[in-house]
C-alpha cells in the first residue's frame, strides 16, 4: 500500500504517480491523505488499482477514470467521475453539480445527495445516488442508468435519449420528452441487481421508472413554422 | 470566475480571531481571483447618533488629516478616525447624509466605500495576499466578515470595480458570476435616483438591492425579487449589520458551499477555502440549494 500525503505532496505528484502505473502496475492500493478539497484528484487513471481518498475532494475527482476503483471518504466538488469510461467511484458523502457528466461506463455511487445536473449527457455509466438529486439531472442522457433513492429536482431527464431513470421518492417536475413508464418484472430485476451491486438495501419494487417518450428524436415537418 | 468567502461567528469568544481565521480563506481563493480582492468586516460598532464611514483616496499620499479636520470644522461634529494604508475609517457624530454632502464638496475624488454603524469595506487591486497584508487583515477583530477575490470579466480592473459593494447602511454585496442585463437595469435605476460610479455589473446588483430596500422591502423581499430582476449567473454573499446571507440564481452555474459548527457558519466558492477552519472535519458541510435564501443573524435589538 502506498500513501500520498497532500499536505506535503502536490496534486501533480499524486496524478503522475498514478499515471506511471500505466507502464507497469507495481502498486495496487493507494491512499491519499489530507486532500482538503483539492481539485483534479486521481484524474485520468488507466489501470485496475484501488485509490482511497481520505477527506473531501474538489472538482473533477476521478474524472476520465478507466478501470480504477476510487473511494472518497467525504464530499466531492463539481464534475466527479466526469467522462468515466469504466471502473468504480464511490463517494461516502455528497457530490456537487454535474456528477458523472458525459460518462461512458463504470459505476458511480454517491451515498449522500448529488447537486444539479447529475448525469448530464451520460453515455453509458450507471449512477446510484443514496439521497436526492438537483435540477436538470440526466439532461440529454443517452445511455446507462440513473438511480435515485431520494427525490429528484426540476426538469428531470429533459431531452432524454435512452438513459433509464429510476426514482424512489418524488420528482419535482419532468423535463421535455421525459415520461413515467411502466415498471415491469424485467426492470425490477435489473434495478435490484444494480442496487445490490451499489450496496443499497432498497427494494426495487418501490421505485418508479422514467424514460424518453422519443418525440424529439426526429424533426417534425409540422413544426417547420417555428424555425 | 471569482471567489467569495464569508465567516460568521456564532461564538463571541472567537471575535478576537476573526481576521486570523478569515485570512487563509481569502487567500485560498487566489486561483479564482488574482486581480483584486476585498472584504467587509463588521464589529467595533459606533454609538447611536454616530456614523462610521470607510473612505479610500484615488490618489497616492492623499492628505486625509486635512480632509478630516475640514469635515469636522464644517459639521461642527465630534469625530474620531484612523488611517489604514490607502483607506481611513471615520467615526463621526452626525447624520450620514450631512457627512456625504460635506465629503462630496470638500473632496469629490474620495470614494465612500461603506457607511453604517458597524461595517468597514477595504479593497483594492492585487493578489488577495497583498490586500490582506496591506490592510492588516490577520489582526482584525469582529463578529462577521465577507470577502471576494476577483477575476474581472465584465469591467475594468480598478479599486472601484473590486468587491464588496456597499448597498446601504451596514449592507454590502460580493458576487461570483456575471449579469447580462446590467446596462439596461443601470439606466432604469439611475432614473430612480440610484448613483453609480463604475460600469461594473455587480455594482448594478448592489444598486438594485439598495433601491428595493429604500422602497421598503425587507432584505428577504429584496433578494427574492432580485431573482426575477437580474438576468445572468450569480452566487451572492450579503453582509448585514448582524449577520450574512447567501443566495444563488435558479440555474446555479456558480458554485457555493456552506459549513456550520457550534462556533461559526462559513461560506465559500470552494471547499478548499474552508479547510483551514478549526473543527471543519466535524462541521456540517452542504451545497446551498439554488434560488433559496440562507440567512444567519445575531438576535440584536437592531433589525437588519
Amino acid at each position: 500500500m502506498k500513501t500520498i500525503d497532500l499536505s506535503s505532496a502536490s496534486v501533480r505528484d499524486l496524478n503522475q504517480a498514478l499515471h506511471d502505473q500505466a507502464q507497469a502496475v507495481d502498486e495496487r492500493e493507494w491512499v491519499v491523505t489530507h486532500p482538503n478539497g483539492a481539485h483534479n484528484l486521481a484524474v485520468g487513471v488507466n489501470e485496475a488499482i484501488s485509490i482511497d481518498i481520505q477527506g473531501h475532494a474538489g472538482y473533477y475527482c476521478a474524472g476520465m477514470n478507466q478501470k480504477a476503483s476510487v473511494t472518497v471518504h467525504g464530499n466531492v466538488g463539481v464534475g466527479c467521475a466526469e467522462n468515466m469510461m469504466s471502473g468504480y467511484v464511490r463517494v461516502k458523502g455528497s457530490a456537487s453539480q454535474a456528477a458523472g457528466a458525459t460518462a461512458h461506463g463504470g459505476l458511480l455511487v454517491i451515498e449522500g445527495d448529488a447537486g444539479a445536473r447529475c448525469g448530464i449527457s451520460m453515455k453509458g455509466i450507471d449512477i446510484v445516488v443514496g439521497g436526492s438529486i438537483g435540477h436538470m439531472s440526466c439532461f440529454m442522457g443517452q445511455a446507462g442508468r440513473l438511480v435515485v433513492c431520494g427525490d429528484a429536482g426540476d426538469a428531470l431527464g429533459d431531452s432524454l435519449y435512452e438513459t433509464r431513470i429510476f426514482v424512489k421518492g418524488s420528482v419535482e417536475s419532468l423535463g421535455s420528452d421525459c415520461i413515467e413508464k411502466e415498471m415491469r418484472a424485467e426492470h425490477i430485476e435489473e434495478l435490484q441487481a444494480l442496487l445490490n451491486r451499489a450496496g443499497f438495501k432498497e427494494n426495487a419494487a418501490d421505485f418508479k421508472r422514467y424514460g424518453s417518450a422519443r418525440q424529439l428524436y426526429n424533426f417534425k415537418v409540422d413544426n417547420a413554422s417555428a424555425y | 470566475m471569482c471567489g467569495i468567502v464569508g465567516l460568521y461567528l456564532k461564538n463571541p469568544q472567537l471575535e478576537s480571531q476573526l481576521g486570523k481565521l478569515f485570512e487563509p480563506m481569502l487567500e485560498a481563493m487566489t486561483d479564482r481571483g488574482p486581480d483584486s480582492a476585498g472584504f467587509a468586516i463588521y464589529g467595533d460598532e459606533v454609538a447611536d447618533g454616530w456614523v462610521k464611514l470607510t473612505l479610500q483616496a484615488t490618489t497616492e499620499g492623499f492628505d486625509f488629516a486635512a480632509l478630516v479636520k475640514a469635515v469636522g470644522k464644517k459639521l461642527g461634529a465630534e469625530l474620531d478616525w484612523f488611517q489604514n494604508a490607502s483607506a481611513i475609517v471615520l467615526k463621526i457624530k452626525a447624520e450620514e447624509s450631512a457627512v456625504r454632502a460635506a465629503l462630496s464638496e470638500l473632496a469629490p475624488s474620495v470614494r465612500i466605500m461603506s457607511a453604517g454603524q458597524s461595517i468597514e469595506i477595504l479593497k483594492g487591486m492585487g493578489l488577495p495576499r497583498e490586500i490582506s497584508e496591506r490592510f492588516g487583515l490577520a489582526s482584525m477583530k469582529g463578529s462577521h466578515i465577507i470577502g471576494h477575490t476577483r477575476m474581472a470579466t465584465e469591467s475594468a480592473v480598478t479599486m472601484e470595480g473590486s468587491h464588496p459593494f456597499s448597498t446601504g447602511a451596514d449592507l454590502c454585496l460580493v458576487h461570483n458570476g456575471s449579469l447580462s442585463n446590467h446596462f439596461r437595469l443601470r439606466q432604469e435605476l439611475r432614473r430612480e435616483g440610484i448613483h453609480f460610479e463604475t460600469e461594473n455589473d455587480t455594482e448594478v446588483a448592489a444598486g438594485y438591492l439598495a433601491w428595493r430596500l429604500q422602497q421598503g422591502d425587507s432584505l428577504k423581499q429584496a433578494l427574492d425579487s432580485s431573482l426575477e430582476a437580474l438576468d445572468g449567473f450569480f452566487t451572492f454573499a450579503i453582509g448585514t449589520r448582524n449577520g450574512f446571507a447567501v443566495i444563488r440564481d435558479p440555474i446555479a452555474c456558480k458554485p457555493a458551499i456552506l459549513a456550520e459548527t457550534d462556533d461559526y457558519v462559513a461560506m465559500a466558492s470552494e471547499y478548499q477555502a474552508l479547510s483551514s477552519l478549526p473543527g471543519i472535519d466535524k462541521a456540517k458541510v452542504w451545497e446551498p440549494v439554488p434560488a433559496t435564501l440562507y440567512i444567519w443573524e445575531r438576535k440584536k435589538e437592531h433589525a437588519a
